[in-house]
């Protein structure tokens, strides 16, 4: 088979991949506003257990995917603590859905998230807050119209990073909602499936040139928009 | 009106701070490290105090008895800071815009800010920065304004750019200035009150120079920043001569160069280094001004020096000398004598 023959790009291919983005940009964008927050509070509030929420936000980075995934399905599965509540009072099913691949993903990037947000708040002047609520601008306005578009470079970074993250997630994602073909199966457990049956290798090649152009194209477009952005603000 | 008392601790500094601010430039002078930016935080609602009371007349923005507390945002108070802090991600035109567009016209002239309008603050000189800092917290339409240093980042051209702009803005705003330096030629052109703070503490409190001439100050102030303000008013212009006439409650006075405009009152801060006193004025001399003069007072310096409190007229100025010179001249409160001043020393310390 060529890695041209329409065969080959069949549906099965596609949805692999289509799914893949569209877990890992839900996941991302789901994850980007509580990153933001959450950046903001560990950049610029000093409090009793600092150390113990910096250390929780980092733990999806250090622990084992499958130790994430498992607590996932502990908490999110249909007899979880969460994942009954959702299903009680909204019907919501996390687990073995492709909502359920999404926040594996999302909790997996989280982290980095945080983490590039983070020392983007903190690399901005708290004198120019203070100038902005002596200006008269409420804490909103303040982060609004001069926190967050100081950060915005860091934002972007946050989120291509995110999302190349959340496209390569394996473990958790595996452990939470294993690889439903049309419905859980991304393009990591797709490669993985595909290594345990025989003549599968230019499916393999594939996905794998893909993978590479997604996170090498991630990066191009976000050093592009991070350096307009600088531009655009004209410092 | 602002009525400010602190009580409290920051980091390893105690404060306990008191003045009142009328309308017109209040000078808070002290060393660096004094406690006067925190002062400054205080009234601006950025640092929150464990004690005391800040007031805009019948409006209250702290007061710990009762508990009130009103946010930044909500004290009606332009804040020029020492490092200007415009939004680098907006122009010159969406940085005056912030806080309000109050009085726009006027200000842009007065400050000349027409052609900065569209730029960026990166491309903006230090002076230029702090021009459009200042228009940008006048145009809050502030009851209260406060100035930290203002032109302490800046060099001595920049500076003489900016300080017209300030005189002018003191005299017709008619709000109450807090004006925080620790630079004397700063403070005696501006200013028309006093507050001398330091370690947190307020040593004195008043009119300009009738704290700057206090004996009990003397020991606060630096060498060169002991002395008196005088205000004068500019009377001629000596082409030929190459110098300006000033004309003050006391006499007249001739510094070299030609000084402002006539008819303009000028700030003259006199060092009490640059004033000799002698008997009876030396008929070949280089010094400019010999004003006849009458000793209020001799104070004793640590160093060994004597201040001498004089009375020209009806102001009050200093004058530095020895213990020797003293003794020489048999100095006693009450004597007439002659103070000489240097003009160069007087052009000199002319903003």
């Amino acid at each position: 088979m060529s890695l041209l023959s329409p065969e080959l790009w069949g549906p099965e291919l596609w949805g692999i991949v289509t799914l893949s983005l569209q877990v890992a940009l839900v996941g991302m964008l789901a994850a980007l506003p509580f990153a933001v927050a959450m950046g903001y509070v560990l950049a610029r509030k000093r409090f009793w257990g600092w150390h113990i929420v910096n250390g929780l936000v980092h733990l999806p980075l250090v622990m084992p995917p499958v130790i994430t995934g498992y607590l996932l399905l502990v908490l999110f599965g249909r007899q979880g603590v969460i994942g009954g509540a959702l299903y009680d009072v909204f019907g919501i099913t996390l687990a073995f859905r492709w909502t359920g691949a999404a926040l594996a993903a999302g909790i997996m990037a989280f982290p980095l998230m945080v983490r590039a947000i983070r020392l983007g708040i903190e690399a901005v002047d708290p004198g120019l807050e203070a100038a902005a609520a002596t200006l008269g601008a409420r804490p909103v306005r303040v982060f609004c119209t001069v926190t967050l578009p100081l950060v915005l470079p860091s934002l972007i970074a946050a989120a291509i990073l995110g999302f190349a993250k959340a496209l390569g997630e394996f473990g958790a994602t595996i452990t939470f909602v294993a690889a439903i073909p049309g419905e859980t199966q991304t393009i990591p457990s797709a490669i993985y499936a595909m290594l345990q049956v025989p003549d599968q290798e230019t499916g393999i090649t594939v996905l794998v040139v893909l993978s590479i152009v997604f996170a090498f194209g991630a990066l191009i477009v976000s050093e592009w928009l991070a350096m307009r952005v600088v531009k655009g603000q004209g410092r | 009106m602002l009525d400010v008392m602190i009580k409290g601790a920051l980091g390893q500094s105690q404060f306990d701070i008191k003045f009142t601010a009328k309308p017109g430039v209040t000078a808070l002078f002290g060393p660096s490290g004094a406690g006067k930016t925190t002062v400054a935080n205080a009234i601006a609602g950025l640092w929150r105090p464990a004690e005391g009371r800040i007031a805009f007349g019948a409006e209250v923005w702290f007061d710990s008895a009762l508990g009130v507390w009103v946010p930044p945002h909500k004290r009606k108070l332009g804040y020029v800071f020492q490092d200007a802090r415009l939004f680098p991600h907006l122009s010159v035109a969406q940085n005056l815009r912030y806080g309000g567009a109050h009085d726009w016209e006027r200000l842009i002239t007065l400050l000349d800010l027409t052609p900065l309008l569209d730029r960026k603050p990166a491309h903006l000189s230090g002076g230029q920065k702090q021009r459009v800092a200042l228009a940008r917290a006048l145009m809050r339409a502030p009851d209260v304004v406060v100035m930290d240093e203002p032109l302490a980042s800046l060099d001595a051209p920049r500076k003489a750019e900016i300080l017209p702009y300030l005189s002018r803005l003191r005299d017709i705003s008619g709000v109450p200035i807090i004006y925080i330096s620790h630079a004397m030629a700063e403070v005696a052109e501006l200013a028309t009150d006093l507050v001398l703070i330091d370690q947190g503490h307020v040593r004195d409190a008043g009119p300009l120079n009738a704290v700057l001439t206090n004996p009990a100050n003397l020991p606060l102030l630096g060498p060169r920043d002991r002395g008196a303000v005088l205000h004068a008013e500019v009377t001629k212009h000596d082409k030929t001569a190459g110098l300006t006439e000033l004309t003050f409650a006391g006499g007249t006075l001739r510094l070299p160069g030609q000084v402002g405009r006539l008819q303009q009152m000028l700030s003259l801060h006199i060092p009490a280094q640059d004033v000799i006193l002698a008997h009876d004025v030396p008929q070949a001399m280089s010094a400019l001004n010999a004003l006849p003069a009458r000793v209020v007072s001799l104070s004793q310096l640590q160093s060994g020096s004597v201040i001498v409190s004089l009375e020209v007229g009806e102001t009050q100025i200093l004058s530095q000398i020895t213990q020797h010179s003293a003794n020489a001249l048999k100095l006693d409160e009450g004597q007439s004598l002659f103070a000489i001043i240097k003009a160069t020393a007087m052009g000199a310390s002319r903003v």
